[in-house]
């Protein structure tokens, strides 16, 4: 990338207004676009900002900070003749950052061995290469039914109270790369409570997963500009351990909500014309600079995989911010309050979800040939007994068929036994062994998204009867 | 030369004064890296400029140089199997010099500098008007290249050259001195002529049985494929794109992921074409601008698209174009039109956005090319619409569907229960049925069109089942009623169930497709005549003839005629005999 000449950089004290988050300067010479300022009030604070527009003298800063104390008069704008940088270092591992990627937790000074712009460039998609190989979590539903895979970017849908961080830390735990290369995860918190940023933590420490995590942390009283840093800084980081480092980097991303927020509040600022519900409309292609820095890249054996966590305002899963992620990322996970409140964990609601690269981690030579197969026949039978549920809520037990009867019992016992697994690290195999069981409840003629050589070799009657058993 | 400086910068749009002279949609290259633009609007001697990169670190008073050209398409030998990004940029060659990231201010040819063995099929002193064949190039192993007068360019031959040559040789030079090459430059932004449009009337093949037998579309037609995400937009564009009976497969991805153009890049070259049996990669042509890669550029990239399937259909192939997704393209616009304060419309997208989307689909067609010989080329043209939330009111979709002659809606619902293709019977729709039906009669079945509408009129029919059954539960409706719900089933999980990576079902052949539904039709009138006689539809039902019913679909098609006709009648044979009893 060409460098950028740095033009003699220059401290100003012609601001024309403050407006929330926004400063404006005005005669000022030679600013560039998205260039990094400094803002020094006139008790000697410093904070950080960004040019957001130019016209002619008059520069648009966005504050990554409080604007309290600003001032017209005395305030000071240093412009440094610099896009935002993160610096890089295999010494990240192990630190927690703020939301502008500088140490925060007292240890010694990290020297970068490479310092690289955070807005990072596109993969060009020709140097590309397919995402592959299974990454184990150790939860059925996601394992089972949608399989993550290296390189891949799998949101987890959730909503206010349901345990989207709990699930996120047990695959932070349990994750597993059958082949066991090297596997750094880079977790970025944005705008989460101290309580949950300690929840996480204490999880890292308790698991020993400390040492390999770069902890990125803009708590909910946290300035809402730098979220925007925040994710970028993460991805660069992750970006640089993968490629340059070759490790497998996990990048968890939450709360995407809480990002979205304060890209709305700045669009605001900026009296620019609003999109569905206020946020702005290039939201999806700002999120999709995020989204997108996931992957692997021929020739290099590192790969990032994002699993960013959000909460869907109400639950709402055509709310903007569920909406637009699932059009970038490659697949959705969602939980279901309903499965909460029966007590299920995790609850992932099945039928929603979805893993669009899992036929490229699945299967013979890397999982099992009868995996996809497997997986198709347990939602086909989760949902016609999910279906049913609401018919008998209406007719009563009575008007159904025997079939219809064992559809019921299966969707019962597929939450029961299948979902709900609380704690538990399951393998691959214990998974697909659970699924076949599950599947034997059924007669054998009805498992049509299954070749017969699979039924033979697999089907379980006796697994059956004893999960009926234990349902009595 | 125009060379003027910046005075303003927001986000892709950059203001520059002293650029007195430059025209709309003029090609610009802005400061010191000279990143790609176009200007699309004038104010006295200030231009505002779309710039197709990301404009980090520009700062005010960098110089901007007007090319004076639009945005110009090279066209030639050379295109096939090539992946460019929104503005023609071959991502190959910018990997091979800058690494496995995009970067900025590059400029690389658009078609590969190599010779090629150009077979003339025009003698001296020969008239030649434009869109006349002056010779030939053999691109890939099954496609021909045929070299054309340009637009606007006629007269008597004076010199014809062969052999080897390179794309900056003329082969062709007339009396008034003109040369012709094998390549040529086009506008992206201006659509080919043509000498006249035609009514379609030949169906475009897909393979996918819901698509063939229910929603057919004509070569040359166009069709839109709006669903919320995770529905299969992207599966069933790529199914189209890997099966469609079309010569030229054009696919732009806009402002989509980039791990499926990886799929589509690692897929296509080691899947072979049905009727070829050449790679599929020799026969497209990859846009890729994904979801990170500058708005402007995607707003730029369907016209390239486009362009280059008008460029195809001129020498008289049939051009099938998937834009994933027009959605995308039109939140770009909503972007630049916001950065240049225009006034909204709904939901924020410009006014002109039905306009915009009128001209890009006018584009396809099927039409009767430039050129004495009149030969007739088409583009057919499928584009997905992503509606924010699935809400198919949303400006995107309804702008688009005012348009385009087929509507093939993808299905949440349909999604979650894991049917595959998730195309909805009872919202999608087609127009075309009609001018396609005669060839349907004289190419499949006689009968085709009635069976197609028995079937649709039963899935009609179960949707006013479902509702009753959902007040007072199945066991209250009689056994006819039941019997059509059975064979709904049939039809739903049988037939229009398909596995897009299957080896066997991905493509359906028109006569298998008709087989299978004759098959499930015939079960249900024969299920009819037994109920009549008295059966019960337990006994009709448990009958195992409905198994092998359901194991139709792995039956290869060159098989299908004997098999499922054997089939037919051992369905019409055994159930019947369940009344002798």
């Amino acid at each position: 990338m060409a460098e950028k000449v740095s033009l003699a950089t220059s401290e100003y004290r012609t601001i024309g207004e403050i407006a929330g988050p926004l400063v404006f300067v005005s005669k000022v010479k030679g600013a560039s676009y998205n260039e990094m300022v400094e803002i020094t009030s006139s008790d000697g604070a410093t904070r950080f900002g960004q040019v957001i527009e130019i016209a002619g003298e008059m520069a648009v800063v966005q504050v990554f900070g409080p604007t309290s104390g600003l001032d017209v008069l005395n305030t000071r704008v240093r412009f440094s003749g610099e896009v935002a940088k993160m610096d890089c270092s295999i010494n990240l591992l192990g630190r927690v950052l703020n939301g502008m990627g500088q140490p925060i937790d007292g240890g010694p000074e990290v020297f970068p061995e490479e310092v690289r712009e955070v807005s990072g460039s596109p993969i060009n998609p020709w140097r590309r290469d397919e995402p592959r190989d299974f990454i184990q979590t150790g939860i059925s539903a996601i394992d089972g039914l949608n399989t993550l895979v290296r390189g891949q970017k799998l949101p987890i849908f959730s909503g206010s109270g349901l345990p989207g961080n709990e699930l996120a830390a047990q695959i932070v735990r349990q994750a597993k790369i059958l082949g066991g290369e090297e596997f750094a995860i880079v977790f970025a918190a944005m705008g989460i409570t101290r309580r949950e940023a300690a929840f996480f933590e204490e999880s890292f420490a308790k698991s020993g997963a400390l040492e390999r995590v770069v902890f990125f942390m803009n708590l909910a009283d946290d300035p809402t500009v730098e979220r925007l840093l925040t994710p970028r800084c993460a991805l660069t980081v992750a970006e640089f351990l993968a490629f340059e480092h070759d490790m497998q980097v996990l990048v968890i991303l939450t709360d995407m909500t809480n990002y979205c927020e304060a890209l709305r509040e700045i669009s605001t600022a900026r009296e620019e014309v609003p999109g569905r519900r206020g946020y702005p409309g290039y939201m999806y292609t700002d999120l999709a600079s995020i989204y997108e820095r996931a992957g692997r890249i021929k020739g290099k054996t590192g790969s990032v995989t994002q699993v960013p966590i959000l909460a869907m305002p109400d639950d709402d899963i055509t709310h903007p911010i569920p909406d637009l992620t699932g059009y970038i990322t490659e697949g959705q996970i969602v939980l279901s309050r309903q499965l909460h409140r029966k007590g299920i964990y995790p609850p992932i609601d099945v039928l929603p979800c979805l893993s669009r690269l899992m036929n490229l981690g699945i299967g013979e030579g890397r999982t099992r040939a009868d995996h996809r197969g497997v997986a198709d026949q347990l939602y086909a039978f989760y949902a016609e007994g999910v279906d049913l549920r609401r018919l008998v809520a209406i007719v009563g037990e009575e008007a159904l068929t025997d079939l219809d009867r064992m559809y019921l019992k299966f969707a019962d016992a597929f939450e029961q036994n299948y979902q709900d697994q609380k704690d538990e690290n399951r393998d691959l195999d214990q998974t697909l062994e659970l699924g076949w069981k599950l599947l034997s409840m059924m007669p054998k003629e009805s498992l049509k998204r299954l070749k017969d050589s699979m039924i033979e070799q697999y089907y379980n009657p006796e697994g059956a009867e004893d999960i009926m058993a234990a349902q009595a | 030369m125009i060379e003027g400086a910046i005075i303003k910068i927001s986000g892709p749009v950059v203001n520059a004064e002293g650029m007195s002279g430059s025209k709309m949609y003029d090609v610009t290259k802005v400061g010191g890296l000279g990143l790609v633009g176009e200007v699309v609007r004038l104010d006295g001697d200030t231009a505002i400029i779309q710039v197709y990169e990301d404009t980090s670190g520009l700062s005010i008073g960098e110089p901007v140089v007007c090319t004076e050209e639009p945005l110009l398409l090279e066209l030639g030998p050379g295109l096939l199997g090539s992946i460019y990004d929104g503005i023609q940029r071959r991502l190959v060659d910018i990997a091979e010099e800058y690494g496995d990231f995009v970067v900025r201010g590059v400029t690389t040819a658009a078609i590969p500098r190599r010779t090629w063995e150009f077979a003339p099929t025009v003698e001296v002193g020969e008239d030649l008007v434009a869109g006349d064949v002056v010779g030939e190039v053999q691109e890939t192993s099954h496609i021909v290249h045929r070299i054309l007068v340009p637009p606007g360019v006629s007269g008597k031959v004076a010199e014809v050259r062969d052999g080897e040559m390179s794309l900056e040789d003329p082969v062709v030079i007339l009396e008034d001195g003109k040369e012709i090459f094998m390549k040529q430059e086009w506008p992206a932004r201006v659509p080919r002529p043509v000498i006249s449009k035609e009514d379609p009337h030949l169906p475009f093949i897909t393979g996918t049985r819901i698509l063939d037998t229910f929603f057919p579309i004509a070569q040359g037609g166009y069709s839109i494929i709006p669903g919320g995400f995770g529905t299969g937009k992207t599966v069933t564009q790529q199914t189209l794109a890997k099966w469609a009976d079309a010569d030229i497969v054009i696919y732009v991805g806009c402002g989509e992921r980039g791990n499926e153009m990886t799929e589509v890049l690692t897929e296509f070259p080691a899947l072979v074409d049905p009727k070829t049996g050449v790679p599929l990669m020799q026969r497209t042509i990859l846009v890729a601008n994904t979801s990170n890669m500058p708005v402007a550029a995607r707003e730029a990239s369907i016209y390239t698209g486009i362009t280059m399937a008008e460029y195809y259909r001129d020498m008289g192939y049939n051009v099938a174009l998937m834009a994933d997704s027009t959605s995308r393209w039109g939140e770009a616009l909503r972007e630049v039109s916001g950065r240049l304060e225009e006034m909204p419309g709904e939901e924020g997208y410009p006014a002109y956005l039905a306009t915009r989307l009128a001209d890009f689909y006018e584009r396809c067609g099927r039409a009767v090319c430039l050129g004495a010989d009149k030969r007739v080329g088409s583009i057919t043209a499928i584009g997905a619409v992503s509606p924010p939330g699935g809400d198919f009111s949303e400006p995107m979709t309804q702008n688009s569907l005012r348009i385009t002659g087929a509507f093939w809606a993808l299905d949440t619902p349909l999604a979650n229960r894991r049917h595959f293709p998730a195309i909805s019977w009872t919202k999608s729709y087609t127009l075309y049925l009609d001018q396609i039906e005669e060839w349907y009669r004289k190419n499949v079945a006689e009968d085709w069109r009635d069976l197609r509408d028995k079937a649709m009129g039963l899935l009609q029919r179960e949707v006013e089942l479902q509702e009753i059954v959902q007040l007072v539960g199945p066991d209250a409706l009689p056994d006819f009623a039941k019997a059509v719900l059975e064979v709904t089933r049939m039809l739903r999980e049988d037939f229009l169930q398909q596995f897009a990576f299957s080896d066997v079902d991905a493509f359906c052949s028109l006569r298998k497709q008709y087989l299978m539904m004759n098959v499930i039709l015939t079960y249900y009138d024969t299920l009819e005549e037994v109920l009549i006689k008295g059966v019960t539809l337990r006994q009709a039902v448990e009958h195992p003839i409905k198994n092998e019913i359901a194991r139709m679909k792995e039956i290869p098609s060159e098989d299908a005629e004997e098999k499922l006709s054997d089939l037919l009648e051992r369905v019409r044979q055994e159930l019947s005999e369940l009344a002798e009893w």
